[in-house]
């Protein structure tokens, strides 16, 4: 079968030029997945175009045949978000890399999508000014995929997420209009569709030109590291600092396998044998940031740490955050597969959900790495699997699946950074009722009545939207007293 | 309405219990049309129920908190129900060692804050103690502090609303990091009851800092001013709000520096911060003319200018040129740091005390007669002032909204832009209008029909 997007072909070169349009067979593939490789398939079609009006008239051109689409920026993605669709146009935005403004005295910078996250800090850092979201991939992953997937970063404990620093949106709508959402000033009138939209994954319109907030640079920050012999005082450590009315910049913890792993990978040298290892930063006024360290160090130690070491010189903190951030690389390692939950829970639930993690590892022998930013519960157990093994991908799944039950049971959430996407999809009607996701998808339905933009993503059972474009009803439903779900 | 009175006030007594004629006091005091009836549900549950009703017999329906802000923007056109939400006042969940509280719509801020104060935390947003927590949400209201902690959508984790069908949805939860499914708690955010009408909202927390300190400021000109607050918001003293005040165009200018932590670090920086403006006097009280989250009085206009803070001294004097050429005399305050300003107009002549106005400490006291004379040549002068300042700003990439306006003044703005001017993504707007309340019931003729 001939995808209807192939015979775009043609439209598309017209558009972006004959070198940015890719049909060769080998070529596309490159695009099959996202960052989780366990979700593939081959666009008909990969574009990529360099201007805004070029995506508008790309998604324009899908629109009128009816070709579905997906954006993709740099496909660092944990969720299968940006996983093509087998008969529509994948949308590469990696072309679009310029910072087109930095303004120092409001500080706000003006970036194309396909800019990475670290260039924008690198833009305004000449000002003492930073972009505070700063997810592990921010070396590639772009910014138009952090305001897709509304990413956080170790940091975001204090700092906020992508959607708390980004002031205003170009988008291409899914008919193909280029519109703002938000002034770029963090006070417009009407709704908050920039706000909507941020984290919408790329369902509800191209990203184009984002407007980010830059945040004055700490004047100073330290790191404490403390080594626990269990999980418990490590966790009691943080429960404790939170308490003393403090926000640090980041509360990070990881366990004793991937302590070793990353020991193993990069040489952080953290304290031999601890069971658990807690980084905790603080950032802000040098007075302040004083007076706070001496409370964790104390807190730290009251919580039985083993070893606490403190570091503010910039290359002492790389070195001890080298061991974290290298983790997921890490654990990959100590095993042929594994799979990066990222699950959300209370953070006073911290403990019983880890006891119950370990004891699904204990009953199922699949073993679990706990790395996990402990200031706001989000989990991120790797769950490890040799998929030559018969059947070990399958009983993997399952524990993965059973952690996310006990993240549900426990009031939290399926994903606290990395998104819905095709992979978690089915663990939604856990966690929202189909009233819920109904009416989350009345969002969808204003966007792209269609469905073209990203279909199959975050919601497992596509709402009808009753009215396709150009053809409106009567602005008046009969008044009825329910929806039929 | 489509039928009896009767009928539908039974059908809305089995639905809530609590159900009575509506009062000209219901309608507020923007010119907004008394309601035929009044509900006022327990419960989520009972919301529900209330709203399913006023689906079946086609009700115009207007959400109330307390009616702080009722009027403001552009009042609902019709309305045959008043949903009254103050009984539903709890804080229905205070996690503090999560940082995170549910508290139902109807509760008033202060009332919760006194509750979180027990725990020694709060949430983030200097809004007058009066006003509920669903209207605080639906009106995006956020004092100074806006500068570091942002405005109640991203305090805002999760969020409980009732369709206009009828149809209770949840969005977010109670974990702070959660990017599972939309957020409606942003549309919600600002959306003046129309799209939905919220019964909960789950909010993160922080400590209730142990020290603050207030630094202040006064310059006789513009661009020593704009430099101050430039400086302040810059600085990586952590500054949780740069605050500007100009009793009036081509007046004397006041910035104010609030800073929040512990008692030494604060007194450290507030020295720092002194010195950065000037010759700045520190207070561990805001002064007397702190201009507190946004409030306008009967008869007044209040005016939101946003913009880039580097643009600041070109808003200062496009507003004194406008001003000038309108004549009209604009009170100037407003979260400068932040790049958002509030116009008052008139400010003189109809406060108690002029340029005291809005103190932190709730609404001041109104001399001014609505209905009398005093108003009454105003109106084009305000629009014309209105639409000056907003060409001006277009140039800028600022915005200009007219927030609360007596009625007079909303009809000469009719053919000058409106209440909103250009609104991009207008035309997404509607959609999700039209989505959520496909009948235009909510809130008729507030938003986005007048836009
Ligand atoms: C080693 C590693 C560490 C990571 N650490 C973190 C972390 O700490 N925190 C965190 O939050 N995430 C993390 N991630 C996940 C990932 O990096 C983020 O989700 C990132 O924001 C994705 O950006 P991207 O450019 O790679 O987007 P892609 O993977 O290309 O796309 C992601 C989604 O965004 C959509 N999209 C992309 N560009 C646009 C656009 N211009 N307009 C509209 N939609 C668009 C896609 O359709 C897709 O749905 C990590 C990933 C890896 C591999």
């Amino acid at each position: 079968m001939t995808a209807k997007a192939v015979t775009l072909a043609a439209a598309m070169r017209e558009i972006c030029g004959a070198c940015d349009v890719l049909t060769d067979p080998l070529e596309l593939r490159t695009y099959e997945c996202d960052g989780l490789t366990s979700h593939r398939t081959v666009p008909a079609l990969v574009v990529l175009p360099e201007t805004a009006a070029e995506v508008a008239a790309v998604v324009r051109a899908c629109a009128a045949a009816g070709v579905p689409f997906v954006a993709r920026g740099s496909g660092t993605g944990l969720s299968g978000g940006a996983v093509p669709h087998a008969e529509g146009v994948l949308i590469v935005l990696s072309r679009m890399r310029r910072v087109l403004e930095v303004d120092p005295v409001s500080r706000r910078a003006v970036v194309e999508p396909g800019v990475t996250n670290l260039a924008v800090t690198q833009a305004a850092a000449p000002h003492g000014l930073f972009y505070a979201p700063d997810p592990s991939s921010q070396v590639v992953c772009s910014v138009g995929g952090n305001v897709a997937e509304n990413s956080g970063g170790a940091h975001c404990l204090k700092h906020g997420f992508t959607v708390n620093h980004v002031l205003g949106l170009e988008i291409v709508t899914p008919a193909g209009e280029l519109t703002w959402l938000g002034a770029g000033t963090g006070a417009t009138a009407g709704y908050d569709l920039l706000g909507a939209f941020t984290g919408s994954e790329g369902t509800l319109g191209i990203v184009t030109k984002i407007v980010v907030k830059l945040t004055p640079a700490p004047e100073a920050v330290h790191l404490v590291l403390a080594a626990y012999d269990s999980l418990e005082a490590g966790g009691r450590a943080v429960t404790d600092v939170i308490a003393a009315g403090i926000v640090p910049a980041a509360i990070e913890m990881m366990d004793a396998l991937s302590i070793e792993a990353a020991e193993a990978a990069v040489h952080c040298g953290y304290p031999e044998g601890a069971s658990a290892v807690l980084l905790v930063e603080l950032d802000g006024p040098a007075a302040e940031v004083e007076a706070e360290l001496a409370t964790v160090r104390k807190l730290c130690e009251a919580a039985g740490a083993r070893e606490i070491r403190a570091a503010d010189d910039p290359a002492q903190r790389a070195g001890i955050w080298a061991g974290r951030k290298s983790a997921f690389a890490a654990v990959g390692r100590l095993s042929p597969a594994y799979i990066v939950q990222d699950g959300v829970v209370p953070r006073t639930a911290l403990g019983d959900v880890l006891a119950r993690i370990a004891a699904l590892s204990a009953e199922s022998g699949i073993r679990v790495a706990n790395v996990f930013h402990a200031g706001d519960g989000n989990l991120h157990p790797l769950v490890l699997y040799n998929d030559a093994v018969p059947g070990e991908a399958e009983r993997a799944e399952s524990v993965s699946g059973a952690i996310l039950d006990a993240c549900i049971e426990y009031g939290g959430s399926i994903t606290g950074e990395h998104g819905v996407g095709v992979d978690k999809s089915r663990y939604m009607p856990k966690m929202f009722s189909a009233a819920d996701l109904d009416t989350m998808q009345l969002v969808r339905c204003a966007f792209d009545p269609a469905s073209l933009c990203n279909p199959g993503k975050i919601f497992p059972t596509p709402r009808l939207c009753g009215e396709v474009p150009g053809h409106r009803r009567g602005p008046r439903p009969a008044p009825s007293g329910a929806e039929i779900f | 309405m489509s039928v009896d009175l009767d009928v539908v006030r039974k059908d809305l007594v089995t639905a809530c219990g609590k159900v009575r004629k509506g009062k000209a006091a219901d309608a507020g005091d923007g010119g907004a049309p008394v309601p035929a009836l009044v509900a006022s549900p327990g419960s989520t549950a009972e919301a529900a129920a209330v709203m399913r009703v006023a689906a079946g017999h086609d009700l115009a329906v207007v959400a109330r908190g307390t009616g702080s802000r009722l009027w403001w923007g552009t009042p609902a056109a019709r309305c045959d129900l008043v949903i009254d939400m103050s009984r539903m006042n709890a804080v229905t969940e205070h996690a503090h060692g999560d940082l995170v509280a549910r508290v139902q719509a109807g509760a008033r801020i202060g009332d919760v804050q006194a509750a979180l104060a027990r725990a020694g935390q709060e949430i983030a947003l200097d809004v007058p103690g009066a006003a509920s927590v669903g209207g605080v949400v639906a009106s995006g209201l956020a004092g100074p502090r806006r500068l570091r902690y942002g405005t109640p959508r991203d305090l805002l984790i999760g969020i409980t609303i009732v369709r206009a069908d009828g149809t209770i949805a949840k969005s977010g939860g109670k974990v702070v990091k959660n990017v599972a499914g939309y957020d409606l708690g942003k549309l919600f955010a600002g959306s003046a009851g129309t799209l939905g009408l919220i019964t909960e909202a789950t909010f993160r927390l922080h400590p209730r800092p142990a020290a603050r300190a207030f630094v202040t400021a006064g310059y006789a000109a513009v661009p020593a001013a704009c430099d101050a607050v430039a400086a302040a918001a810059n600085s990586p003293l952590v500054a949780s709000a740069v605050e500007l005040s100009r009793p009036g165009p081509g007046g004397p200018i006041r910035v104010g520096v609030l800073l929040e932590g512990s008692p030494d670090g604060v007194a450290a920086r507030a020295a720092r911060m002194a010195g950065l403006l000037g010759d700045g006097v520190v207070a561990d009280a805001p002064p007397a003319w702190w201009p507190g989250a946004p409030q306008a009085g009967p008869g007044q206009t209040l005016i939101r200018v946003s913009f880039w803070v580097s643009a600041l001294a070109r808003v200062l004097d496009t507003v004194d040129a406008a001003a000038a050429q309108a004549g009209v005399s604009p009170l100037i305050t407003g979260s400068a740091g932040a790049g958002v300003l509030y116009l008052r107009t008139p400010a003189e002549g109809l406060l108690g005390q002029p340029g005291a106005a809005g103190e932190a400490g709730g609404d001041p006291e109104w001399t001014a007669d609505p209905g009398g004379t005093a108003g009454q040549a105003i109106p084009a002068a305000v629009a014309e002032f209105v639409a000056a300042v907003r060409a001006a700003v277009a140039g800028e990439r600022g915005a200009v909204t007219v927030l609360a306006a007596p009625a007079a003044v909303r009809g000469e703005l009719a053919a000058r832009g409106g209440m909103n001017g250009t609104v991009p993504g207008l035309a997404l707007m509607r959609a999700v209008k039209d989505q959520f309340d496909p009948g235009h019931r909510l809130s008729p003729g507030r938003f986005p029909e007048s836009a």
